[in-house]
């Protein structure tokens, strides 16, 4: 017998704010992008939110979300909730000038600043490109993984409410030194209910070009109540190479649901780093597609919680050609009660000879409450690979404290350094200074500070 | 400067000290030797408030102060070091950051002169010299990746950097060819003074022909079973460890008679 699925009111709520906001925007949009969002409201409709009966969020208990009574953000509402000298809190001086600022998801072009970029990159509002000279790029892979994804509930509820984003395009073989600043502002302020916010981030990386992005997302007011549900995807063509940091300092109060889809060719670099240090509940689901032959990528991450916060991360790294890399470590730092989890998952398909996938997670727990569920997993359909993964959760050693305190230092500043010390493989890996220095102070409590002054 | 009265002490309810009393003043060399597990590395920890060791009797007082009241950054700072038998690595950090927070932190607390990097800087490769250390050490992160002999060398740049008034070297002389164990001993030796004393830890006599001590002690189960000046070093290199079972089944057997 097949199991009928029962349309819960938390769904029929954001189905109900679909069709007002498709009623208001009708013909507003390309007719291709209003069938995409239509389907996408349908199979949201059908799928739900997964509750934690389901595997992938066995650990992580979307309901809050589900039950949020978020309001999908409008233009209308997005206008004027940032004025530019609090915007200078945000800017990275290393992106000064080439940075996309959304607020709640939608662009907005007085936060913004793209100049002087080399020709033959493309820096634009996704909603722009969706009509413009791009759009038969943009419609080639708009939502192109959702086939192979098997997309969940949040990617079809980001499509169905598509409106705004980014599009970054690197023509063949261009190569652009600063970095790209996505900074994705969010806040509840002003507005009736708290705001959901659906921002949608396409890159095209085409054959030999070689650019950073760095994607933000953060909260204008520490606190506020909000859902923020990026979708990232990412295209990087043969021997081209893309840096990717996603930054995620979003309110206390907040809830993160993000994707990021990375498709990579043949002899190709994908980099990428995740920083996680806010939200109540942040999930970010990794599909990762190594498609053609001698393609590499790396995919680390960092998340520090402390009481409140919840940190999930799966990821799912998928070898379907011989001869690639991929490399992936992730290191929490949970304090307070607070809680972390990790499913890694490295699928080997048929004919991935040669491959070389290396996971890891590793935990430090400062205190008794903190609490991490990982699981690394290697699905292997492949003779001749290389694979191996490994999780460890430990708390701070104790001879090590007693060697540092043994010179005079303060207990706290002690575990201070040693928790530096357990981070430092992933700080070290980040280019950018801005990103780096916001990491020394929450991992440090300002530690760097006192070693400078 | 130290006096250590009828010292007993455990780890996990196992009782590795039981009862010594010494007396170390200023200025004076003490080489603690004996074979292994008789407590010589234990009596440094505890000496250095190790947290694992509990003293369940007795009294350690440093100049005047009853040290076991202090936890082991308090007596860091008070002027109590320990050369690490494992020095630790501490990834991320650099040697000078970690040495002029450590340096600071003590200046804080005796009301010395904090210094900033750049003063710090000069201060460092000043010390360095004592043990033949050139300033590439100086940036790299603590211990992480140097040899075995580094990390001893580097034990003692701390010592010489943080000039402890009394300074315990556990088995510094351990796993050392004979060129580190040339400079190491030739660093403390510079560091020796009138108004510092040292507890030497060693299980071999080789050290002393480099940091020539005042006194020697001989550990075996927990108690001094013997002292005396320098040469009852050499009467050890001579004998070995085995006479000190031999006295102490002596003893046992005077007692069952």
């Amino acid at each position: 017998m097949q199991a009928t699925k029962e349309v819960t009111k938390e769904a029929s709520d954001y189905v109900a704010a679909f069709h007002e906001q498709a009623e208001s925007q009708r013909g507003k949009m390309p007719a291709w992008v209003e069938d995409l969002r239509g389907r996408a409201i349908e199979h949201f409709e059908m799928v739900g939110f997964p509750t934690t009966d389901v595997e992938d969020y066995k650990y992580t208990n979307v309901a809050p979300i589900a039950r949020g009574n978020f309001q999908p953000a409008s233009e209308a509402q997005a206008k004027n909730l940032i004025d530019g000298q609090t915007l200078e809190r945000f800017v990275y001086p290393e992106a000064k000038r080439s940075r996309l600022a959304f607020v709640n998801g939608i662009f907005s072009s007085e936060l913004s600043a793209i100049e002087n970029l080399p020709d033959r990159v493309v820096v634009t509002e996704l909603r722009e490109a969706l009509g413009g000279e791009y759009a038969d790029l943009v419609r080639g892979y708009l939502a192109r993984g959702a086939e192979t994804s098997g997309d969940d509930a949040f990617t079809s509820l980001n499509t169905a409410f598509l409106s705004s984003g980014a599009f970054l395009l690197f023509r063949r073989n261009v190569s652009v030194e600063q970095p790209i600043h996505l900074l994705f502002l969010s806040t509840s302020s002003g507005a009736e209910k708290p705001i959901a916010a659906f921002p949608r981030v396409l890159v095209l990386a085409e054959t030999g070009s070689e650019a950073t992005v760095i994607e933000e997302h953060t909260a204008i007011n520490d606190g506020d109540v909000y859902f923020s549900s990026p979708v990232v995807e990412i295209y990087v063509d043969d021997e081209a190479r893309l840096t990717h940091y996603k930054v995620q300092r979003e309110s206390s109060g907040a809830f993160h649901v993000a994707q990021t889809r990375a498709e990579v060719g043949r002899g190709s670099r994908y980099d990428s780093t995740t920083v996680t240090l806010g939200a109540a509940l942040a999930r970010h689901n990794i599909n990762m597609q190594l498609r053609a032959e001698g393609s590499e990528s790396w995919i680390d991450g960092l998340y520090i919680v402390d009481t409140g916060q919840h940190a999930d991360t799966h990821s799912l790294i998928n070898h379907r050609a011989a001869h690639c890399v991929s490399h992936q470590a992730y290191k929490g730092i949970l304090d307070g009660k607070s809680r972390g989890v990790f499913n890694g998952r490295i699928f080997v398909h048929p004919g991935a000879q040669q491959t070389d996938a290396y996971q890891s997670n590793k935990n430090l727990i400062l205190s008794n409450e903190a609490r991490v569920d990982t699981k690394p997993q290697l699905e292997i359909f492949a003779d001749d690979v290389k694979c191996s993964h490994g999780a460890t959760v430990g708390q701070l050693n104790e001879e090590e404290l007693f060697y540092l305190t043994s010179r005079g230092l303060q207990p706290e500043l002690a575990r201070n350094l040693l928790t530096y010390g357990f981070a430092e493989a992933i700080v070290q890996k980040i280019k950018v200074e801005s990103i780096k220095r916001q990491l020394d102070e929450a991992i440090l409590n300002r530690l760097h500070a006192r070693l400078e002054a | 400067m130290l006096e250590i009265k009828n010292l007993h002490a455990s780890i996990d309810g196992n009782e590795i000290l039981r009862g010594i009393s010494l007396t170390v003043n200023a200025g004076e060399v003490h080489a603690i030797m004996g074979p292994n597990g008789s407590g010589k590395s234990t009596l440094s920890k505890v000496l250095a408030g190790h947290p694992a060791y509990e003293v369940t009797e007795g009294e350690i007082l440093f100049e005047g102060k009853d040290l076991l009241e202090l936890d082991p950054d308090e007596r860091a700072r008070e002027g109590i070091f320990l050369a690490f038998q494992y020095p630790v690595e501490v990834p991320g950090v650099s040697n000078a950051q970690f040495l002029r927070l450590a340096y600071n932190e003590k200046m804080k607390h005796t009301g010395g002169e904090e210094l900033d990097p750049l003063e710090f800087k000069d201060y460092l490769s000043e010390r360095a010299k004592i043990v033949e250390m050139d300033a590439s050490f100086m940036s790299r992160s603590v211990n992480e990746g140097f040899s075995g002999g580094e990390k001893k060398r580097n034990e003692i740049l701390q010592m010489a950097v943080l000039q402890p008034k009394l300074a315990m070297l556990d088995e510094t002389d351990s796993g050392l060819d004979i060129d580190a164990l040339r400079i190491v001993s030739g660093g403390v030796n510079k560091l020796r003074s009138e108004d510092k004393g040292i507890i030497l830890v060693t299980h071999y006599q080789r050290i002393l022909n480099y940091i020539i001590p005042d006194f020697v002690h001989v550990l075996y189960k927990g108690r001094i079973a013997r002292s005396g000046g320098k040469e009852l070093a050499l009467e050890l290199e001579e004998k070995g460890y085995d006479w000190l079972k031999d006295a102490a089944r002596e003893t046992a057997l005077a007692g069952a008679r």
